[in-house]
């Protein structure tokens, strides 16, 4: 691990470790910082809290939302649910890797997009729908994807 | 005097532009040296509408919309600032007819106040109902919540005053208050609306729920997917507790409550109560065994009242108006009003809160306009992912948690999503058993290993292949998940597989007589 990312997880354990139930917010922390949760500092985690490390793996590869490997610049958030599903969404997921040219869980070979599935972003009414890092786009064409990634300026 | 005007905050309509279209409005105010109050406000439900910008008049608000950006200039020549007629208007806002034939008790506030200002809060009958609990015993402030006969929100429906009051007559040094807002089930967002639109409704209903039962802590666990939501709610708690409404000493009483939001990271067994007390103490979301009930022993092992954002939403105004008043709305034992949300493929999709009783066909016809599409409407998934399908022959179903649970439907939480005649309702049951599997915890094996087989044995059955073999299977397999299941998600996935292959055989491959054979 390297000594800045060592040093950010130091300061996140010393302002968190000590509420009820820490750990999730430490991980939230640390991925939000990072963009991942580096394995490499798990066993610090886990001395932290005083759990195992198996404990604290076991929580990462639990939820979706935790990954150990670098997100890209931008996550694409895909909805795969019903609502979306209603209304074209199937075709815009089709198009979505397609024009990334990768699958859920893998980032393009630039670094540029990473791209993950999600059930649902309570967009429902204006479906179908995606996130983009934190900001959720409602009603998008295959052509409206491509508009927003153009926006974005990162290549493809 | 500056004029206001109204551009919703609301994720939804910022996924439409809302952002935008409030910068330019606030530029070309600016240019043309006009003084204008910009209240970023919930919204009013009417997603085809939005973004929908309103302006306050001496008539009362005025609505315009869908408006974009490259709508602002014209709308200001025409002098929309003080309702001058333009394209885009749609009158005034109250008189819209999807807005008018509402009940809204629970959103009663939602679209129209400023979302984070106590202050607008309290001019809008905020608080009313806590300033009634701190007059009253903690055992009739239950009584009120039991006579309102307020079923849960978040889709079991159990009664919310019977949980109340096992956690009131638990003794216990520490209580908690949780708030489920990991409002998981696809194609409902009226969790979403309250917190980005009127989180302090929540956080009065948080507080009273707190002060009933004796707890001083309360946590909302949030959805990842709301980051919205996440920032709305902490500046209005700040704000609450800035103004003496959450902490040590509420408004002077020398009683104490605490609230914070805590994220979860996108699994969706956590909507589950016990799983989501998991996650709250650091761990796996694995499903508990019950009993021990969350009442008796819930979060760390305390006694904890768990309830959806809508349940603990409705509370404030059973507090202010009494018991008796929100009972008066509903039939049967479905007590209230539910705030139904009408998605997927509807010409008028949004949030309509009425009270239960109307009829689902009036529900997208009436309010939803029938499909965007223009093509019939086929099927009708409602109550979430592990909702039944329900076909064109029960769309005369009220709206009523026991007229649905004898045609073997859920309401659950009020979702509605409508898909026209182009769905294949083989592909949607071979998709439920493929989220099964996906979001399963694990603990239990006929979700864990069920969910699996039963996307494996969706997939042949979609590709046609041995359905004289597969058909029985699928039942088997439906028939050990429902029973057999530690909680729901096992125990109701097969809602959605078997409504499917029960009412649209012909998808599956098979003809009706061989189906009733």
């Amino acid at each position: 691990m390297t000594e800045s990312n060592q040093a950010t997880i130091q300061a996140i354990l010393t302002e968190l470790k000590d509420k009820k139930g820490a750990l999730l917010p430490i991980l939230h922390a640390v991925q939000n910082a990072l963009s991942y949760i580096p394995p490499e500092s798990v066993p610090t985690i886990a001395d932290a809290l005083n759990l195992s490390r198996a404990e604290v793996h076991g929580v990462i590869s639990f939820y979706h939302y935790f990954r150990d490997t670098p997100a890209g610049k931008h996550t694409v958030r895909i909805c795969r649910a019903e609502s979306c599903l209603a209304m074209e969404g199937g075709a815009l997921e089709h198009h979505i890797k397609e024009k990334l040219g990768v699958d859920y869980h893998e980032t393009t070979a630039n670094g540029n997009f990473s791209l993950e599935a999600v059930y649902c972003l309570g967009n429902c009414a204006c479906s179908p729908a995606i996130q983009i890092d934190n900001d959720i786009h409602g009603r998008v064409s295959p052509q409206g994807f491509d508009e927003i990634i153009a926006e974005l300026g990162a290549s493809v | 005097m500056s004029i206001t005007v109204y551009v919703p905050c609301d994720s939804s309509a910022v996924s439409l532009g809302a952002n935008r279209v409030a910068n330019a409005i606030t530029q070309e105010a600016q240019k043309r040296g006009i003084d204008i109050k910009l209240v970023r406000n919930g919204s009013r439900g009417m997603y085809w509408l939005e973004p929908m910008v309103e302006v306050a008049t001496e008539k009362g608000r005025i609505a315009f919309g869908a408006v974009n950006t490259s709508d602002v200039a014209s709308l200001f020549d025409a002098d929309f600032l003080h309702g001058g007629s333009h394209a885009l208007s749609l009158g005034l806002t109250e008189e819209l007819p999807y807005f008018k034939k509402q009940q809204r008790l629970t959103f009663a506030r939602v679209g129209i106040t400023d979302p984070v200002s106590v202050e607008d809060y309290i001019a809008h009958d905020g608080y009313r109902g806590l300033k009634n609990t701190l007059a009253l015993s903690q055992a009739d402030v239950v009584k009120h919540v039991s006579d309102s006969g307020l079923r849960g929100r978040g889709g079991a429906a159990f009664p919310t005053g019977i949980k109340w009051n096992t956690v009131l007559n638990t003794p216990s040094e520490q209580k908690y208050i949780i708030c489920n807002a990991d409002e998981g089930d696809s194609g409902t967002f009226s969790d979403r609306m309250i917190m980005e639109g009127d989180p302090l409704v929540l956080i009065e209903g948080m507080t009273i729920a707190g002060l009933a039962v004796g707890a001083t802590q309360g946590y909302i666990y949030l959805r990842i997917e709301y980051p919205h939501a996440y920032e709305i709610l902490n500046t209005a708690i700040a704000n609450a507790y800035a103004a003496g409404y959450l902490g040590e000493n509420i408004q002077g009483s020398g009683r104490a409550f605490h609230l914070e939001v805590r994220q979860g990271a996108g699994a969706y067994v956590c909507g589950e109560e016990t799983s989501l007390m998991e996650s709250l103490e650091g761990k796996r979301g694995l499903v508990r065994f019950k009993p021990p009930l969350p009442a008796i022993s819930g979060l760390f092992g305390k006694p904890t009242v768990v309830n959806n954002v809508i349940s603990l939403a409705s509370v404030p105004i059973i507090l202010d108006k009494g018991g008796d008043f929100y009972r008066d709305f509903g039939m049967g034992r479905s007590r209230g009003t539910l705030p139904l949300q009408l998605a997927g493929n509807l010409k008028h999709p949004g949030l309509v809160e009425l009270a239960f009783g109307v009829t689902l066909r009036e529900i997208l016809y009436d309010f939803g306009g029938g499909s965007a599409t223009g093509r019939p409407i086929r099927s009708v998934q409602v109550g979430g992912p592990l909702g039944a399908y329900l076909p064109e022959s029960q769309f005369d179903t009220p709206l009523d948690y026991e007229a649905f649970t004898e045609i073997w439907a859920v309401l659950g939480h009020g979702g509605i999503v409508a898909f026209d005649d182009s769905v294949d309702m083989a592909e949607m049951a071979k998709y439920s058993m493929e989220f099964c599997a996906e979001e399963s915890c694990g603990k239990c094996t006929p979700c864990r290993i069920g969910a699996t087989r039963g996307h494996e044995v969706m997939t042949d059955i979609v590709n046609k292949r041995d359905l004289d073999k597969n058909i029985p299977l699928l039942r088997s397999l439906c028939d050990t998940m429902l029973n057999g299941s530690l909680c729901a998600l096992g125990g109701m996935t097969p809602y959605p597989v078997l409504s499917a292959l029960n009412h649209f055989p012909e998808d599956f491959g098979i003809s009706a007589e061989h189906h009733a054979a």
